[in-house]
């Protein structure tokens, strides 16, 4: 038996788990239209690459990836670009982003792709093709597993699978370990080559004994060496990388340290088991399993085209009336849905309806009474009180101090205080004061270097243009021998002892061969002499002066007419 | 009693010798607090304040000759910042100075006649254009500062204040409604 670590504090909330989990996976049907947001990985967002109008196969890419940290953003089915436009996505700030909305065709038609070998393919390639494949953390952090999956600096030991799923009504994960094992086994191995990882630990939960008894069934069965599926305890926050990392090796990852460096990598079981589809079968990450529970008629797990439409999801699991809100995730950590709109995205891993009675609105917060409760469940080890304490009063500079932005927003601080204050609030709204800040203080700096680099434009500027001036000065001093008067070689007496330009002339010229510039001032006169352009009245037909006498006789005539006005009545006005 | 008055002189002028000497080799270019100071002001270059420039500003605050609230675009956490290192108290904005919304210039390019009078005015080099070419703005490095307005004969810039996206959004302070619990 292995020994396993605890990590500081955690709670118990209720888990709620068994409603959704008694039955299998089913597909969810095809959704009368896909809202696909561009931006659904951490990182750049994705740039369209279709237009409106165009028909798109399953698996085709509609978003590219943009610089480093991106990932592409696919056509989860095959049919027509309906939109490519702002629309509502799930986010906290309700606010839209790019979508493509795709009208499916049904015909669900795949574009070509083909899968490749992984012990036989370059880790570049491999690396590259979970980057098109759009493969991200399916744990709901959506990091792209590109930039994950690789580690030049640091060995790495362990590989840590992630199967803990701690938040409660979540039951996507264990179905997935349930039915599809084998696969997420391979993935690890694909995953564990790609990290040159000695040995895999796939932690698990110990209220999913089906999905431990499916996983440990799957390493049996296949024979995969160094793999070991761990039952790690129930408690919330024991999903997160560095509780988990924390619980299976004992290694503590601190604050602004990468868990690569302590030589340990984790990813989500899903993650591992769409990155097995997308080396092996060429298959992009068009769909992911999302558990639909809470206040509907039947909670279970459906495989979800990305994009599909929020409530065309929840109907087919039967959303009740007195439903008054989505919850996308858990409920420590879920986002409150603006619409049912939005579409499914890779970070969707459940979907909790939400009545007045399940999820009361927050009671009103009271004062902190420094019960210091959330201080005893910070898996983070922080001090909650304080933390709340400065961002409340907008101390950022302290909060900090207090290492806010080592919280991992869990919730177990909110969950356990007394007095209902929602203290995660409190730290999102300093860590996200605190970036906009640092942004603006580097805005101000590239300010102040384009600032200062204008002014000394401007001050080179005029040092140019003087020094053009003088040069021009110069020349024109120096080309006044060429002129046949007495040359102005000599100094004249009279100037300025402190006219430095006229001094600089008076060497330079009294240096230089006279003679020499004379000859050549004559030589280029000449020349523009003997090259001198004819006029333009020179050789012309008999024909042309004809006509140039004609015009003069009759400019004479007007002339002679203009000069006696009242002569003839019928003179031509001037 | 001489050889006290010996010691006396000896150390005071050994001291000065030192200090004389420090001055010299140690002298600190500029004045220190001048950088300070302009390190917290936004760098907008706009003249708001009634100098040219946030270092001229820096310059004058540092020598006591200006206000500490008179840069709207620094906004009062700007005025605190001020305040906190230069030890004095926190001083609110005059009537009507307050801060406005972060803007950024627009050129109609319709009406740009090419100019280049903006881009004289233009105090981080923002706007791109040549003469009897259209101009326009470089919006990521616009300040805001509102410089190039006034030199437009065809008055076609304008200043757009920048929306509300995700990329910019940002988590509120979080307020609750007052819940009444009892008539009175």
């Amino acid at each position: 038996m292995r020994k396993l670590f605890k990590f500081h504090g955690g709670v118990h909330p209720p888990t709620h788990k068994t409603e959704s989990s008694r039955t299998p996976i089913v597909q969810a049907a095809m959704p009368s239209k896909l809202v696909i947001p561009l931006h659904q990985h951490v990182g750049n967002r994705a740039v369209p690459t279709v237009q409106v109008g165009e028909r798109v196969l399953k698996g085709q890419i509609i978003g590219r990836p943009e610089g480093r940290l991106s990932s592409a953003v696919h056509a989860s089915t095959s049919g027509t670009v309906s939109a490519v436009d702002m629309q509502v996505v799930a986010h906290f700030s309700g606010l839209p982003d790019l979508c493509v909305t795709i009208i499916p065709d049904g015909k669900d038609e795949w574009i070509a792709h083909s899968g490749m070998d992984y012990k036989q393919t370059p880790h570049s390639e491999l690396r590259q093709r979970l980057r098109e494949a759009g493969i991200v953390g399916l744990g709901g952090a959506v990091f792209p597993s590109d930039m994950k999956s690789y580690s030049h600096k640091h060995k790495i030991k362990t590989l840590v699978l992630n199967g803990a799923e701690c938040e409660p009504y979540i039951t996507c994960d264990d179905l997935l370990m349930r039915e599809r094992a084998n696969e997420i086994l391979r993935g690890a191995e694909v995953l564990r080559e790609l990290l040159y990882a000695e040995e895999v630990l796939i932690g698990i939960e110990d209220n999913k004994p089906e999905a431990i008894a499916a996983m440990r069934q799957a390493v049996a069965d296949d024979g995969h060496a160094r793999m070991e599926v761990i039952a790690v305890p129930t408690l919330y926050p024991g999903g997160g990388a560095k509780q988990l990392i924390r619980v299976l090796t004992g290694i503590e990852v601190a604050a602004g340290v990468r868990s690569t460096e302590k030589g340990v990598q984790c990813f989500n079981v899903a993650t591992a088991y769409c990155a097995w589809r997308a080396i092996t079968f060429g298959e992009p990450l068009l769909s992911r399993i999302v558990t639909v529970t809470g206040n509907v008629e039947r909670a279970q797990n459906f495989e979800v085209l990305l994009g599909t439409p929020v409530d065309e999801l929840v109907a087919q699991a039967g959303s009740k009336a007195d439903t008054y809100k989505h919850i996308m995730g858990g409920p420590m950590m879920g986002v409150d849905l603006p619409s049912g709109a939005v579409g499914v995205t890779k970070a969707t891993n459940c979907i909790i309806e939400a009545s007045q009675a399940m999820f009361p609105p927050p009671q009103a917060a009271m004062p902190c009474i420094r019960c210091a409760r959330c201080a005893a469940v910070c898996p983070a080890e922080l001090q909650p009180q304080d933390m709340y304490w400065f961002a409340k009063g907008k101390d950022f500079g302290k909060t900090q101090e207090f290492h806010l932005f080592d919280c991992i927003e869990c919730g177990a601080c909110a969950y356990v205080c007394p007095s209902h204050i929602p203290l995660v609030q409190y730290y999102r709204f300093a860590k996200s004061e605190i970036w906009q800040r640092e942004q603006e203080q580097q805005a101000a700096e590239v300010a102040r270097e384009r600032h200062e680099f204008h002014m000394l434009r401007i001050e080179r500027e005029k040092q140019e243009k003087a020094e053009r001036l003088a040069q021009k000065e110069k020349a024109a001093l120096a080309a006044k021998p060429a002129a046949p008067t007495p040359l102005p070689v000599a100094a004249d007496p009279n100037a300025d002892p402190e006219n430095t330009l006229q001094m600089r002339i008076d060497s330079a010229v009294a240096h230089s061969n006279m003679q020499m510039r004379i000859d050549a001032a004559a030589a280029r006169a000449k020349e523009q002499v003997a090259t001198e352009q004819p006029k333009n009245t020179d050789a012309l037909t008999p024909q042309q002066q004809a006509e140039i006498a004609e015009i003069e006789a009759r400019r004479a005539k007007f002339h002679e007419i203009a000069s006696h006005p009242g002569a003839d009545d019928e003179s031509p006005k001037q | 009693m001489i050889s006290a008055l010996l010691v006396m002189i000896g150390i005071s002028l050994l001291l000065g010798a030192v200090l004389g000497y420090s001055a010299i080799k140690f002298k600190v270019e500029g004045n220190p607090l001048v950088e300070k100071i302009d390190a917290v002001l936004p760098q907008t270059q706009c003249g708001q304040c009634g100098y040219p420039g946030c270092m001229p500003y820096a310059e004058a605050i540092a020598k006591g000759e200006a206000d500490i609230n008179l840069c709207p675009p620094g906004g009062e956490e700007g005025i605190r910042k001020l305040a906190e290192l230069l030890g004095v108290d926190f001083k609110p904005f005059g009537e009507g100075a307050g801060p406005r919304a972060k803007a950024v210039a627009f050129i109609d390019e319709n009406t740009c006649i090419g100019c280049t009078l903006c881009l004289q005015a233009c105090p981080v080099d923002a706007i791109v254009g040549a003469a009897k070419q259209m101009h326009t703005i470089i919006a990521s490095e616009c300040t805001g500062c509102e410089l190039c307005l006034a030199p437009c004969p065809v008055d076609c810039i304008s200043m757009q204040t920048i929306p509300q996206h995700i990329g910019n959004w940002k988590w509120q302070y979080p307020t609750h409604s007052i819940v009444q619990v009892a008539a009175r």
